[in-house]
Parts: C-alpha cells; structure tokens; sequence
C-alpha cells in the first residue's frame, strides 16, 4: 500500500482516540484562552446592564440535558448577571427536559452564590408548558390561561415577583437559551415580533447561523454555541471583577473545543493533501501507461 | 360525510385564525383568543397519543419478536417505569402535593443520574464521528466543495483564540482578513443570506400548504379511508 493510501485508510479508532485526547488533556491541564465578546454578545450583556433593578425577565431554559454543556454556561452567566443588576427572573421553559436545567440553577448557584435572594421574591420557576410554538402564542394572547401558577403549583397571585404579571409584556425582555425547536425562532415570532419584546439569548452552535438573520432587528444579541458563552463570561468578568475567581465553565471548556478544532482542521488538511498525492500518483501512472501502449513497449515502472 | 365534516372543521377554523391575526377586535379576535386556548389544552393529549403510540408499535415488535426485539423491551420497562415514578412521584419528599423534581425523589434521581449522562453521552459522540467523517469525506474535489471547505476552515479556526493567534501578525490595514473577522463576516453575510433565501422558501411553501389545507385541496391528514 503507498502511502497517501495508508494515510486515507486510518483507522478510525485512530481518529477517536485522537479525538478523546484532545478532549481529556486540556480538561486536565486547564488551559485559560483570554476571550473578548463581539457586538453580538456585547449586545445582549449591554441590554442586561441598562436594565433598572427590579425589571422583570423571562429566562427560557429551552434545552435538554445532551446541548447541556453548550447552554449551561449561558444560562449561569446571565443568572449570574441578571441576579448581580437586582433584576426579577422567571424561569421557564418549553422543553419537558428543561425542568431539570432549571431545578440544577434553582437548586444549586442561586442559593451557594445568592443566598439573599428569595424565591417568589427575586425569582420564580414557572415550569414547562406543553405545545411548542402555539404555547408562546397562547402565553401572548392570553398569559394567565397558559400560566396560573408557578412549577410547584403556587397560584401566581401569592407570590410578589408574579403578582402583577398579567400579560406578557409585563417583562421587559425574553431571554431564550435555545438548543433547536421550539426557541429563539419561535419566540421571535410568536412573543417578540408581535407583542414587541426585546428577545435576545443564546444557541448552540449548530442552531447559531439560522438565528443570524433575525440579527439585529428581530433578535437583539446572541450567544453562538460555547464561544458566545465565553464571550459573555468575560465581559461579566470585565464588568463584575468580583467574578474573577469563580468558574467561568465555557472559558475551562474552551480548551479541549480549541484543541478539537484545530485537530479537525489538521486531520481535513491531512486527507485532503493524501487526497491529492494520492490522485497525482495515480495520474502519473495512468499517464506512463498511456505512453508505453502508444510506443508499443510494457508498462513496467 | 366522514371526510366532509373534518374538511369543514378545518376550513372554518383556519379562516377564523386567518381573520383574527389581521382583525384585532370584535367576533373574530374572541374566537382568535379561543382557539388559543384550545390549542394550549389538546397539545396536552398529544403525549397521551404519543405514550399509546409507542407502547403498540413496540409491544407489536415484542410479540411478534421482530428486529432487535430486546430493545424494545428497554424501551418499553423504561418508559412504564418513568411514567408510574412520575405520576404517582414515587419517593416525592412532599408526596403528591410536592414538585415534580423535588430534590430526593426518584424521577429527579432518574433525571440527574441516568437521563442526564446518558443523554450528554450520545450527543457527545457526535465529536467522535463528526471528526472521523470530515477526514474520510471532506475533500476538494469540486470547486463547491473547495468553497465549502474554505469556509468551515475560516469558522472553526476563527471561533478559537487560537485564530486570533494565527493572524494576530497582520498589519491594521488588512484586520479583515483575521481569521475572527472573516469568520464573522461568513456568519453575518453569506450565511445570513443563504439562511434568509432558505426561510422564505420555507414560509412560501408553508403558506402554499395552508392555503391547500385550509381549502380542502390537500386531504392527505385526512387518511386513506373513505
């Protein structure tokens, strides 16, 4: 076998091993990759920061456990940020999976990093509500048939931080962490475009470029994927100093996500220059054979 | 008769949501608002006929011991057992009054120590193949291809540090030919657009569809039977 072929012909345990590495060496040496957030996260973290203290917003956790270590440091940085400008959160979200992110912040950050902070009071878990899309819509035309009563079944009336939420509107700003349909779309569409709330948040890298044209008249800002989560950590840190030494999961998680890309780029170059090799070689016999047929003498080379 | 009155359903109920999205007072807004709210309440059986139709698609695969029956089996004790742990909140701390995820219960163990890992693991397996694929398939045979590959080169070096780092040597009046900015510009020009041509396609197509539905044209949810 020549080579170009043996390099083509990889194993792919090889390729998986590789992979496992540059994952599991840098989580283990903890490499720090300064970032600096672009205006499309810039915008979200700047909306947030002019926000007057006691404005309500409405956090979607719209994701399950697998996009998890994507949109889990979005999630933490913006409770972190919202929690930090005094701001009145609701928690909610539309996938039956999102539940469990909430509960993992409720449950969690909130009470280790805001002890202060009082449920009902500062924050509230509305749950989740069946029907994707037409859920948002119901929720605009009409927000208390959809939500009465918070994940725990407290009528929304007893509790100070939902007693006079009637309608939508009433916050000020949607934030959505999006892992495909139903999110950031859907709230665009149903909440934001037709009730006229400021929506903005954050999706995984794969849902990042179909969000981009709703960019920035439909959507305020957006966090793609765990570079955008990074983005937003650092300009908390750069705001917040206080931040500094608490962990910052998308800035440790940039390591192995460099470390892998830089491998898959390498790997594709790789295939591509045995690809071509591979392919003159190949030409150049066929061209050697052609001659020797025409001049009547063997192939032998 | 079977299929006429499914047919006049939809068309008074599509006119009516049409008309009340434009008309925002009297009769039609009401009725808008409505069907609102009876789209809230029937998504709900959705998961009822969801749950009935997975339990008599692998029920007939167990009987019938067809393909990879066992996984069936899986699928079907993981399933009842979520279901019973979760609607009666087997070990629920604040029984059934409590929340659905009390910390201590079953289901919230089920969710943190099986669904979570087992979930994050098939979706980080993606890695693994998506970085095998791209060395096996990813080649510039056509031109489209080499364009392509251009690009996802551009993005996956220019959304690290270490594409900064790369171009970090070129002078101010080429800034835009850094790997971060050219990525960005891929993300907001040429991605933006193609996405864009993509969405109306889609919209067009859906409001086509509608129309069809709404008008009795397109009978295919109807069913086969006559």
């Amino acid at each position: 076998m020549r080579i170009p072929d043996s390099i083509l012909q990889i194993d792919r345990r090889i390729i998986f091993l590789l992979i496992g590495a540059a994952v599991c060496i840098p989580l283990l040496l903890k490499p720090r990759f300064q970032d600096s957030p672009t205006p499309i996260v810039q915008s979200i973290f700047d909306t947030v920061e002019r926000l007057p203290a006691g404005s309500r917003v409405f956090l979607s956790f719209d994701y399950g456990p697998d996009t998890a270590p994507e949109l889990d440091p979005m999630a933490k940085a913006l409770v972190r940020h919202t929690m930090t400008r005094d701001l009145e959160v609701s928690f909610f979200t539309l996938f039956p999976e999102g539940v469990g992110q909430i509960k993992k912040i409720t449950d969690n950050l909130l009470p280790v990093e805001f002890p202060d902070k009082a449920y009902g009071r500062d924050y509230v878990n509305l749950g989740y509500k069946a029907g994707l899309g037409g859920a948002i819509n119901t929720m605009v035309v009409n927000f208390r048939t959809l939500v009465n009563a918070d994940a725990e079944g407290t009528p929304l009336d007893d509790l100070p931080i939902t007693a006079d939420v009637d309608e939508m509107v009433d916050y000020v700003i949607i934030l959505s962490l999006t892992a495909g349909d139903p999110g950031l779309k859907e709230w665009i569409q149903f909440a934001g475009d037709i009730a006229g709330i400021p929506v903005m948040g954050g999706g995984t890298a794969v849902v990042a470029p179909e969000l981009y044209p709703y960019y920035p008249q439909q959507l305020v800002g957006l966090m793609g994927g765990l570079k955008g989560a990074s983005e937003y950590e650092s300009a908390l840190v750069d705001r917040y100093p206080a931040y500094r030494n608490a962990t910052m999961e998308a800035t440790m998680r940039m390591g192995p996500q460099v470390v892998t890309h830089v491998l898959i780029v390498l790997l594709v170059l790789l295939g591509n220059l045995a690809y071509f090799l591979g392919r003159a070689g190949r030409g150049n016999r066929a061209g050697r054979k052609g001659l020797a047929g025409r001049t009547g003498r063997g192939g032998q080379s | 008769m079977r299929r006429r009155i499914p047919l006049i359903i939809t068309f008074i109920i599509g006119v009516v949501l049409i008309t009340g999205y434009f008309v925002t007072r009297g009769p039609f807004n009401t009725l808008y608002e409505s069907f609102s709210d009876y789209f809230a309440i029937i998504t709900v059986f959705a998961f009822i006929l969801g749950g009935g139709s997975l339990l008599k698609i692998h029920l007939k695969r167990v009987s019938s011991r067809a393909a990879d029956w066992p996984y069936s089996v899986v699928t079907l004790v993981a399933f009842l057992v979520t279901l019973v742990i979760g609607l009666f909140k087997v070990g629920n701390p604040g029984g059934m009054g409590g929340e659905i995820l009390a910390s201590g219960s079953w289901l919230r163990f089920m969710f943190d120590g099986v669904y979570n890992p087992l979930s994050a693991t098939m979706f980080s397996l993606l890695a693994f193949f998506v970085a095998s694929a791209s060395y096996r398939a990813f080649r510039a045979r056509t031109k489209e291809a080499t364009i392509l590959l251009s690009a996802a080169m551009v993005i996956l070096l220019g959304r690290t540090p270490v594409g900064a780092w790369l171009t970090a040597w070129m002078p101010e009046s080429l800034a835009f030919l850094e790997l971060p900015n050219l990525a960005n510009w891929i993300m907001a020009w040429p991605n933006t657009a193609g996405q864009r041509a993509i969405m109306i396609g889609i919209a067009l197509g859906v409001i086509a569809t509608s129309l069809r539905i709404i008008l009795g044209i397109e009978r295919n949810y109807l069913g086969r039977g006559e």
